[in-house]
């Protein structure tokens, strides 16, 4: 789950990282009463969005005084930010975050996340702050440093000391940004996130060492043990057939394409796509009904592939474990006829009571296509929506 | 021979007498696997399916001479369920468990360096050794004795594999679901070495998914080490970047977590590249040809 840059400077200030002072605003008055209370001369007007490159993309802006911070924030609100993380379509800005100003001296980067190949957090930082992090891992390894951290101690002083010195900071500065990483790692580690990233990170004329952005995004596994941080989810950021899915329990993505896909399986699923693609189709969505799927949720996961108005066909690929093909091809009937669905329905079963399953569909009446085979499958689909 | 597990292994099963562990226990029983009891804390002393059921796993273990335990704990309860089996120095742990913390695995996996117990999972279908023992989730029917090792980070997916080795007559050894999670107990590598020194599996088909990069270092000891025949598959192809495609692991977050890096670096490994999940079980019989 992700937030807004707001939401996490205000999560981030709880655990002694400095950011500068800063208000949301949802209108352009509410923007300008912010930067009154911030005060001062400077301040920065930026979109808030679920995705990074905001600057390149026109939501970043300085504005000189309040007058200012009103004809950006104006012009902000409302409208579509693209940028290299929103793809073509954008992303509409419903909120600014109204910021003070710095003397930003150098840019630094620091985040905390999990390594995968060691099942360890680690913190890693740059003296390469304000790009694209995974340009400089690829062209500059060398210039990225990284500790490790054992769970059972959690982040130490010494090894947010050695982080500091290694991206060459010095002195007060350097204990600055030790500290400031000490509060990170907690936010993380307390929040159960999945990444928090801080690019850029600034050291300023002054001497102190701040947040210039924030990201933080959490693992949806841990949320049931923070209900607060379920609050701060932003449901407009997020695709509505998205939302709509996980009400159900139904692991859904939207995609592009025109093939509607029911599939049981997180890996299948995604083979699925595949071998659409394969055969020459597109998925128009990843869906995993689950190992307990029934008629209610083949309904639901049905109804909400269907408002896609793109989708020119379902293929419904399941291998029964568990779960009994007879009773996928009960609920799959159940669900054809409730919705009156009019694409064309390919519907491959695999495994326990397989051919029960397939007399079922055979003796329904409806114009189910049977498959014999996930090829099978994916080529009766695709022909199916190329109307062959 | 097998790896992991055979006729002799005695399973226990923890979160014994939920939905889950019940109908998942009923159905090993009926398989064959020696389910010896299971552990429900505050339930201890009675007895449930007909086995007992015991408070913690160190008494399970000591009364029924137990090696092995599978976990159905719902999520916020199973990291801890992880480590009192590990505690109770079972030789094997599969946990079948989806959706527990990725924090708290970082935990577990700390927790467990010294020990003796291996971990399988969680968010997996389970470990089988077709016709001897089976234990977790996968149907039992679609498998047969034989000679293949099937060794996966997905379920169904899984599924697919062994149902189109069996439809064309070759059997499997054991097969193995790593799971879907990006911190687990076991990798690639961890069963591959074990495929390697078992004489009774003489060829492996490995899927991968997209997310992380064990499939590129399990290609790299598949070049260095590995004597016997490999057919990979990467699920994903197809999947943007940045989203996570139902499994907590399946997520691109790097150029070298994508399928197509995977599939290169096994292929330049030498192993056999199914194209298509539906050809894993063609390609594995001419691997075998070669």
């Amino acid at each position: 789950m992700n937030i807004h840059e707001y939401q996490a400077k205000e999560i981030l200030r709880k655990y002694g990282v400095s950011t500068l002072k800063g208000f949301v605003a949802e209108t352009a008055d509410k923007a300008v009463e912010a930067a009154k209370a911030i005060g001062g001369g400077i301040f920065v007007v930026k979109a808030q969005i679920h995705a990074g490159g905001r600057g390149k993309g026109g939501g970043v802006k300085i504005a000189k005084s309040t007058d200012e911070v009103r004809d950006l924030a104006k012009k902000m609100l409302g409208m579509t930010l693209i940028t290299h993380q929103t793809g073509p379509e954008g992303k509409q800005v419903n909120k600014v975050y109204i910021e003070a100003g710095c003397n930003i001296k150098k840019e630094y980067y620091v985040a905390v996340l999990l390594d995968r190949k060691t099942g360890r957090t680690i913190v890693m930082a740059s003296a390469e702050g304000g790009v694209e992090i995974e340009e400089v891992a690829e062209k500059h390894p060398e210039k990225i440093h990284r500790v490790v951290v054992d769970p059972a101690v959690g982040l130490q002083a010494f090894q947010a000391r050695q982080l500091a010195f290694a991206v060459g900071l010095k002195d007060k500065v350097a204990a600055k940004a030790a500290k400031f990483f000490m509060g990170l790692y907690k936010a993380y580690e307390e929040c159960d996130c999945s990444i928090a990233e801080i690019n850029p990170l600034v050291e300023t004329a002054e001497g102190d060492v701040i947040a210039l952005d924030a990201k933080m995004n959490f693992d949806s596994n841990a949320l049931f043990r923070h209900p607060e941080i379920v609050e701060l989810r932003d449901l407009t950021e997020e695709d509505p057939a998205e939302v709509e899915a996980s009400k159900f329990d139904l692991a859904f993505i939207k995609l592009d394409g025109n093939i509607g896909c029911l599939v049981n399986g997180a890996g299948l699923a995604m083979s699925t796509m595949d071998i659409i693609k394969l055969h020459g189709g597109s998925p128009a969505n990843f869906l995993d009904v689950g190992g307990g799927a029934n008629k209610e949720k083949v309904t639901n996961a049905f109804k909400i592939i269907l408002k896609d108005p793109n989708v020119k066909g379902i293929f419904v690929n399941i291998f029964g474990g568990i779960m009994k093909c007879d009773i996928i091809a009960e609920g799959v009937i159940a669900a054809s006829k409730e919705i009156g669905l009019k694409v064309p329905l390919v519907v491959r079963l695999e495994g326990t009571n397989v051919d029960l399953g397939k007399k079922i569909l055979a003796e329904s009446g409806l114009n189910i296509i049977p498959a014999n085979d996930l090829t099978d499958g994916a080529q009766k689909i695709v022909n199916a929506v190329k109307g062959k | 021979m097998a790896i992991m597990i055979n006729k002799n292994t005695k399973v226990i099963c923890q979160g014994f007498t939920g939905a889950q562990g019940t109908f998942h226990s009923e159905q090993a029983v009926a398989y064959g696997t020696k389910m010896v009891g299971g552990v429900t804390p505050g339930k201890g002393g009675t007895l449930h399916i007909g086995l007992p059921v015991f408070d913690t796993v160190a008494e399970a273990k000591e009364k029924t001479g137990a090696n092995a335990s599978v976990i159905y704990v719902p999520p916020p309860f199973a990291a801890d369920a992880i480590m009192e089996a590990v505690d109770a120095e079972l030789d094997l742990v599969v946990c079948i468990t989806e959706g527990i913390p990725v924090l708290d695995m970082v935990k577990v996996r700390r927790f467990m360096e010294g020990k003796k117990t291996r971990l399988v999972g969680p968010n997996c279908p389970g470990v089988i050794t077709p016709g001897e023992c089976k234990i977790g989730i996968m149907p039992g029917h679609i498998h047969k004795p034989g000679r293949i090792g099937v060794l996966s980070r997905s379920g169904t997916l899984t599924y697919e594999a062994v149902g189109q080795l069996t439809k064309l007559g070759y059997g499997q050894s054991t097969c193995v679901g790593i799971g879907g999670d990006p911190v687990n107990g076991t990798n690639f590598i961890d069963v591959l070495e074990m495929y390697n020194a078992d004489k009774d599996t003489d060829a492996v088909i490995m899927i991968g998914e997209i997310g992380g990069t064990a499939e590129v270092d399990a290609a790299e000891y598949i070049r260095r080490e590995f004597k016997k025949p490999v057919t990979a598959f990467i699920a994903g192809s197809t999947a943007p970047k940045g989203k996570r495609m139902g499994h907590a692991g399946a997520i691109i977050t790097g150029g070298k977590e994508t399928a197509e890096a995977k599939f290169e670096a096994l292929r330049s490994a030498g192993c056999s590249i199914a194209k298509s999940p539906a050809d894993l079980g063609t390609t594995m019989i001419a691997s075998l040809k070669k």
